[in-house]
């Protein structure tokens, strides 16, 4: 039988939580018995080659290709796990929706006491994704199956879970590994 | 202006002795004569009781009748629940707006007016209602909506207003009020004869242990809707150490659609302060509290004036009917609009010039209650019960009703039905039968209990109103089939959302959450998972939460998803592509766009 695979993106997110996976340190080569990993940052696979068993979600959605990539997830993944407080609520990029879009980019690239911008344009370039209202956590956009708190989640969650997952047993979950101050 | 407002300050906090535990009183006079607590105010007040300025306006801030941005002279107050929108208040709402050119939460410039909305104002029966500075105005049209400003505009006076009164006590001089009693059955319990002072007799004959006694025998239970028995409370408070004892009565009938405790302090006052004054006798308290809520001042002087009455009988006062020693007197604590106020904590909070924030327990009242002292809370109908009890004997009380509720219950039915009113009914009645009595016009789902207690449906017309089956504190809302269960959860989460107090989590962003969800199942967006979400969630806020506004606020929604299941159900659908419906992109991009100058080209149309 076919290994299960595994597909991982971070979208509006700092990539610890991708950090954190490899700290699971020698465990790694187990894992790489157990899975196949398929579109990741890991592998830099950019397009799906089929349907994966788990998509793990680092981050939440502050742009259109945020939104575009997660629903490119939602579309190739049976489990879609939230990893980490961004995708959960938005996280530290989700600081700005209390201040109205124009002013954070007025600040940004107008106003700013550090900025030089003698076009006076804000950046519009078709390069550039577009950016939200707001910054969405993964579950207001599309269907998450599971959500791995943390930030980042430890290693040890990140793998208990997955092993839980792939093997189709429930969770430990010693209170250390979700302890969080 | 400065010195005249500091000398007025100066004067009204001497009067109530400079005490800062009685804050409720100065801060109402103040914002009566002043029409705002202003921030200089609340300076010059902290300084006169010796307390910080923070602990004025946290109470300033906290009840909705008291407010630091100036109000008008006359304070327009449109009750807008749930009845009240069935009895079409949106349409005298708007003929306020237009009479006055002003939205609600505004003021006109002339400083003349200021219109609010305001919860359930205890005129369910009379609706759509509204509150004219104290004066209770009720049956609101279009038309007399016009004709309050035009009256008020010409007079300046809101005393001017009401031409008719209403019956009863509403017509004496010192309630002068259109508000009806709407008293359509009479019981043996509430609305039997009782000379003052005839039922005190007999108790102050009998010894403090006997009353008791004799209350537990009767198995009385509180009336306010949580069914605590009685004479145990009593004894609690009895037994508990400290030598200055409290009773308090909860006249702070908030319960959307609870109108009966209006009917007994308009009527039957006289037999409530003798069980207040029995209720001193047996737990050897000294001191009486009556907790009377904001909307409810035009009863006041009434109120004050029986009290005088007993007070010169010797009824109250010192060595009350010539018993040596027994000294019992009760002064009214008025509110300021707070639903969370009825919870018998946060009323004592309010009693002690706090904001009506909920204590933890234990300790309990019984044990720490007003001032630290023991203290037995106890419902406007309850005292009641108490007087017939010592009068008519135990006995005869405990026949009435069903074993595990004795007597009779105060009911205030409204809604859809021919005769909205208070009816005095045994316990254990079928809801069938009650709403037969109110003459109900195809009922297909009552809120028994208010929002608070349980949204119930045909099936279950057959169980009995007691504690033990379908409780209620007296809120009866009847709806019929033109309306829909899920609107009537919203309307009451959106009264649980306002009221909160905002001290613990699950309450104050539970219910947030739980009316987000709600709305986004209503507009057709939701999925089978939503009803499974609402579920979880409404049992961890109730299951969480510091105090009984938490623990009942998902009620609406949890009891109406057990009996109208099939109205969600109707409304939500399979998520089969797993993108959520409540997800506009075009929505979310639509400010990018305009900043960022271009189109997008992933979501083009």
């Amino acid at each position: 039988m076919a290994k299960p695979k595994i597909a991982t993106a971070s979208l509006a997110g700092c990539f610890g939580c991708h950090m954190s996976l490899l700290d699971i340190d020698d465990r790694i080569l187990t894992l790489v018995d157990l899975v196949d990993f398929d579109k990741s940052p890991v592998d830099d696979i950019k397009k799906f080659t089929g349907r994966c068993a788990v998509g793990l979600i680092e981050g939440g959605c502050c742009n259109e290709e945020n939104v575009h990539n997660l629903q490119y997830f939602r579309e190739n993944c049976d489990i879609l796990i939230s990893v980490g407080e961004c995708a959960i609520m938005g996280g530290i990029p989700a600081m700005r929706n209390t201040i109205p879009l124009k002013e954070c980019l007025d600040e940004a690239y107008l106003n700013g006491p550090t900025v030089y911008n003698p076009s006076g344009n804000i950046p519009g370039d078709k390069e550039l994704p577009l950016i939200l209202d707001k910054v969405y956590p993964c579950h207001e956009v599309v269907k998450m199956d599971y959500h791995l708190p943390g930030c980042p989640p430890s290693a040890d969650l990140l793998w208990e879970a997955l092993v839980a997952l792939l093997e189709n047993k429930p969770m430990d979950l010693p209170y250390e590994v979700i302890k969080y101050d | 202006m400065a010195e005249n407002l500091e000398k007025a300050i100066r004067e009204i906090c001497e009067l109530n002795g400079n005490d800062h535990t009685r804050m409720m009183d100065i801060v109402r006079e103040v914002q009566q004569r002043f029409g705002r607590v202003s921030s200089e105010a609340m300076d010059f007040i902290a300084d006169a009781v010796n307390s910080h300025r923070v602990e004025v306006e946290s109470v300033v801030s906290f009840y909705s009748f008291l407010s630091e941005k100036q109000k008008g002279k006359f304070v327009i107050r449109l009750c807008n629940d749930v009845i009240d929108k069935m009895h079409g208040v949106d349409n005298v709402a708007q003929a306020f707006r237009e009479e006055l050119g002003i939205d609600f939460g505004e003021s006109t410039p002339d400083g003349k007016f200021t219109l609010e909305w305001t919860a359930c104002i205890g005129m369910c029966d009379q609706a759509p209602a509204a509150l004219v500075n104290d004066k209770m105005i009720t049956r609101l049209s279009t038309d007399s909506a016009r004709e309050i400003i035009k009256s008020l505009k010409a007079n300046g006076d809101e005393n001017r207003l009401t031409h008719l009164l209403g019956d009863g006590n509403n017509a004496n001089l010192l309630v002068n009020s259109m508000v009806n009693n709407n008293i359509r059955e009479e019981g043996p319990v509430i609305f039997a004869k009782l000379d003052a002072g005839k039922a005190l007799h007999k108790a102050l004959a009998m010894s403090a242990v006997e009353v008791i006694k004799d209350v537990k025998t009767a198995r009385l239970r509180g009336r306010g809707g949580a069914g605590f028995p009685t004479g145990m409370k009593w004894e609690f408070t009895r037994a508990a150490e400290g030598d200055e004892k409290v009773v308090i009565c909860n006249a702070d009938e908030g319960e959307p659609g609870t109108f009966k405790d209006r009917v007994v302090l308009t009527e039957r006052p006289d037999l409530m302060f003798e069980g207040m004054t029995i209720a001193g006798y047996a737990i050897g308290a000294q001191t009486g509290v009556v907790y009377l809520r904001a909307e409810y001042a035009y009863l006041r002087a009434f109120l004050e004036s029986v009290l005088a009455d007993r007070r010169n009988n010797n009824l109250l006062g010192n060595n009350i009917l010539g018993k040596e020693g027994f000294n019992f007197d009760i002064r009214i604590q008025m509110g300021a609009g707070a639903y969370i106020c009825g919870e018998e904590t946060a009323l004592i909070s309010s009693c002690e010039g706090l904001r009506g924030d909920p204590k933890n327990r234990p300790p309990f009242p019984a044990q720490k209650g007003y001032l630290a002292n023991p203290t037995s809370v106890n419902n406007v109908e309850t005292f009641c019960c108490v007087a017939q009890i010592l009068d008519k004997g135990a006995g005869w009380f405990a026949e009435m009703g069903s074993t595990g509720s004795t007597g009779t219950k105060l009911l205030s039915i409204s809604g859809d039905c021919t005769r909205p009113g208070v009816y005095e009914l045994p316990f254990g009645i079928l809801v069938g039968d009650m709403l037969e009595k109110a003459g109900a016009e195809n009922p297909y789902a009552v809120q028994v209990g208010g929002p608070s207690g349980q949204l119930i449906g045909k099936a279950d017309f057959q169980r009995t109103i007691c504690y033990d089956d379908v409780a209620t504190g007296g809120s009866v809302m009847i709806f019929n089939e033109d309306r829909n269960p899920l609107e009537i959860a919203h309307e009451f989460m959106e009264f649980f959302c306002e009221e909160s107090c905002g001290y613990c989590t699950p309450c104050r962003a539970g219910n947030e959450l739980i009316k987000e969800r709600l709305e986004v199942i209503m507009k057709g967006e939701g999925t089978p998972e939503d009803l499974d979400y609402l579920e979880q969630l409404g049992k961890t806020v109730a299951v969480s939460s510091r105090c009984g506004l938490g623990q009942t606020s998902p009620n609406p929604v949890l009891s109406s998803l057990k009996n109208f299941r099939g109205e969600y159900e109707k409304l939500v659908k399979e998520n089969k592509d797993g993108m959520q419906r409540t997800f506009d992109i075009h929505k979310a991009l639509a400010t990018g766009e305009e900043l960022q100058g271009r189109k997008s080209v992933i979501y083009a149309d």
